[in-house]
């Protein structure tokens, strides 16, 4: 499993180290003695360690070590389970004084390697945070934990007519503070916007283990800077957020979906554009999905399939999901847009299903949420989040697989498929390159290919997904020299040792 | 003697409004019933009995010669009629009650199944329906229309294939501990089990045809049904909330919990 790149990447690193006591003195290791330590600020079921004493095995410790796709992989001898905030502070002053690098990490679901450790760093995880502190069910401010699971959070206020503002594929498994700090979007951005707009305030423990108590429940404060926003999406570089406070919105009280098969993709735009036209606020989702994509999640048994002759020759497929205040005001809307659509000289769908119960609804859903999944039974996956026009979600795609080809690279021992699905509303595309091996050989062809390209579209080589370790690197693409030099500066102001989630967003 | 030319197929479906199955249920404040007021679906059975017409059908081609569905219950039930004609069924009947009105019970049900039955011109030749509506559970009404109608009856079926030219149903039922292969004179009531098929998505060009579809009003009265209830709910409660376990920090608690619970160690 222990691919070649993976073994180049772990001499590789070491030289980075080098490089970075140039500027600063190097991160110490987690030693038995800072254990003993952290054994009088946690129970000791909170605490685990391979280091001696404890009789604990490497193998123990893996499911914190490793990301869940298995590219990414740490070698943390030691695991702290803090229930709470005054833990964590505790835990970094400690880490602070004696220079030990940290990783916070939330469910460990993120696809750039930011929850996971380079080094031995010191793994925080938050799971037992998991408490909702307070739910307020008129102005429907959440203020909870940060290690609690969406899901679970989504269940907590239900019974009052709220839902949470985002949704992703990860919900069962992801926690709070983990998609404040990486500002994941996911599903409902469409409709509620991002965590920048949603979230009402953090408490963050800052790198010397000050509290920074930030947990407001008001929507409007313009007194200074809006420090909030600086740790929403730093990936755990500044500081730890143990509490998140949130505003969720009502919940829709009728919610529909509709899984559209275009003959050509040309049509998703026409389609994009006519669907916000005859839903406009009720429009919550649209979601595109290529052939390749689809027929993945299809073989994977990820919901029912349409019927296959009326889809034979569709060449992509878009899912779109109303929400709204009342069932016969947006079927009205839905089945007109459905009618137009269907009934113009030139059809801009081959076909389509419409849910017609809970139950086809989540099957429909499960169809594009369930790709994800899909492409990890496959083979391994080279992820790629990226913001480009609309227009190009297709060419991106077919010029990445092309140049695979050329490279003599797409073949069932190299690379198997490369699938694009995404965001439409949000011009967020995942491309995905399944390979039958992480390999440095292919990790070349897409580096930075994928990066020139995105740049040549002046998109976002990481939409939704973060820099984490993987493209750390490659923040230049997307950024000038002058807004990575204020990063560091930032990163300096508040982490001035480097202990916090080093080697991630910014290089060591 | 000559056989007789092989008979065209009559197919009635009736279908149930219930509440979603994805749907947590509660029950009213006032412990009469539960709270109605979520999101309701076709019964799954009865979508399986939908599907298995419909494919019937796709089989047996022109032999069938009408899919007809029914459903007995509020104004909203009119929504599941669609759903079914969206499947491709090619009418419907809904027998309006009034929203208040208690749910019928499964005799009151068949009587009504089968006043529609008589009045169909051309008769019917085979009932499809669930073997229970996941509201109730109650999985009656199929068993007591056959009895009333005098025709065969097949329950829990996992497989059906209809033989034209003989005028019967073989049909393989889910028995416990295993499967039993019936044939049945046609006309027949079946009701479906969960293995018969897995019901498609309506496709977007049929809910647009479905909206067409004819759909016949009816009261129970009209049918000279009488659906007030034989039976009376006293009262509906929920199952006792499930207690928590705790933890205990070591074999001594263990075993203190155990016998303080009434376990005691077996004498030898």
């Amino acid at each position: 499993m222990l691919s070649t790149r993976l073994a180049s990447r772990r001499l590789a690193v070491p030289a980075r180290r080098w490089k970075h006591t140039s500027s600063r003195p190097p991160l110490n290791s987690v030693t038995a003695d800072d254990v003993a330590h952290f054994a009088k600020i946690l129970p000791q079921n909170a605490i685990l360690s391979t280091l001696p004493p404890s009789d604990l095995h490497a193998s123990d410790i893996d499911q914190y070590n490793n990301d869940w796709m298995g590219k990414y992989h740490g070698n943390s001898t030691t695991v702290l389970r803090p229930q709470n905030t005054k833990q964590v502070s505790d835990i970094m002053k400690w880490c602070h004084e004696r220079r030990i690098g940290v990783v916070p990490q939330g469910g460990n679901t993120g696809l750039v390697g930011g929850s996971v450790p380079i080094l031995d760093e010191l793994i925080i995880n938050l799971g037992n945070m998991s408490k909702v502190r307070s739910f307020d069910p008129v102005s429907g401010a959440l203020v909870a934990d940060a290690g609690c699971i969406l899901e679970s959070l989504s269940e907590h206020i239900a019974p009052h007519n709220h839902i949470m503002p985002l949704d992703l594929g990860a919900k069962g498994s992801c926690q709070i503070g983990g998609n404040v700090a990486t500002n994941a979007g996911g599903l409902r951005l469409l409709r509620y916007g991002s965590l920048h707009g949603t979230v009402l305030g953090l408490e963050v423990v800052l790198p010397d283990g000050t509290v920074l108590d930030n947990l407001t429940t008001i929507r409007k404060d313009n007194t200074g800077y809006d420090l909030k926003q600086l740790f929403i999406g730093a990936e755990g570089t500044l500081g730890i957020i143990t509490g998140v406070s949130i505003l969720t919105p009502p919940a829709p009280q009728a919610s529909t979906n509709v899984i559209l098969a275009l003959p050509r993709f040309e049509n998703v735009l026409p389609v994009f554009k006519t669907a916000r036209l005859h839903l406009s606020e009720i429009l919550s989702a649209f979601e595109f999905i290529d052939r390749e994509a689809y027929d993945l999640a299809v073989k994977h048994g990820q919901g029912k399939a349409l019927n296959e002759q009326d889809v034979e020759g569709a060449e992509c497929f878009v899912l779109l999901e109303t929400s709204g205040g009342k069932k016969e005001h947006d079927e009205e809307k839905l089945t007109g847009l459905l009618e137009t659509l269907l009934e113009a000289d030139e059809p801009l769908i081959l076909t389509g299903v419409l849910s017609q119960s809970p139950t086809q609804f989540a099957s429909m859903w499960r169809l594009r949420e369930g790709i994800t999944e899909s492409v990890s039974k496959e083979g391994k996956a080279y992820k790629y989040d990226i913001s480009i026009p609309l227009a190009a979600f297709k060419e991106v795609v077919d010029l990445t697989r092309e140049h695979l080809r050329k490279q003599g690279l797409l073949h069932e021992e190299a690379v198997k498929q490369v699938i694009g699905y995404g965001h439409v509303g949000d011009g967020n595309l995942h491309l995905n390159v399944i390979a039958a091996a992480y390999t440095s050989e292919i990790q070349a062809a897409l580096e930075p290919f994928v990066y020139e390209l995105v740049a040549s579209y002046n998109g976002s080589i990481s939409a939704e997904h973060g820099l984490g370790a993987m493209k750390a690197h490659a923040i230049h693409y997307s950024k000038t020299g002058v807004a990575v030099d204020m990063m560091k500066k930032i990163k300096e102001l508040f982490d001035p040792r480097g202990i916090m989630n080093p080697g991630k967003v910014l290089e060591f | 003697m000559r056989p007789t030319a092989a008979r065209l197929l009559n197919i009635l479906v009736p279908v149930k409004r219930c509440v979603d199955y994805a749907v947590k249920i509660r029950v009213n404040p006032q412990q009469t019933g539960i709270d109605t007021n979520v999101k309701h679906s076709m019964n799954p059975f009865d979508e399986i009995a939908v599907e298995e017409a419909v494919r019937l059908r796709e089989r047996l081609k022109d032999a069938v010669k009408s899919i007809k569905v029914v459903t007995i219950g509020p104004p909203k039930s009119a929504e599941t009629l669609r759903t079914a004609l969206a499947m491709g069924a090619d009418s419907g009947i809904h027998v309006e009650i009034p929203d208040s009105a208690p749910s019928p019970e499964p005799l009151g049900v068949a009587r009504v199944l089968e006043a529609i039955v008589k009045r169909q011109e051309g008769g019917v030749d085979l009932i499809i329906m669930g073997k229970q509506a996941i509201d109730d559970d109650l999985g009656q009404t199929g068993q007591m229309l056959a009895a009333i109608l005098g025709a065969s009856q097949a329950t829990c079926a996992s497989k059906l294939e209809v033989d034209v030219e003989k005028y019967v149903a073989n049909v393989r039922t889910e028995i416990d501990g295993g499967a039993e292969e019936l044939v049945c004179k046609l006309p027949a009531v079946i009701t479906t089990d969960l293995r018969l098929n897995e019901p498609r998505y309506a496709s977007l060009p049929n809910i647009m045809k479905a909206k067409k579809k004819p759909i016949e009003k009816l009261s129970a009265s009209e049918l000279g049904v009488d659906l007030t209830p034989v039976l009376e709910t006293i009262k509906v409660t929920e199952p006792p909330k499930r207690v928590g376990g705790g933890k205990v920090e070591n074999v001594d608690q263990l075993v203190a919990k155990l016998k303080e619970a009434g376990f005691t160690a077996l004498s030898t």
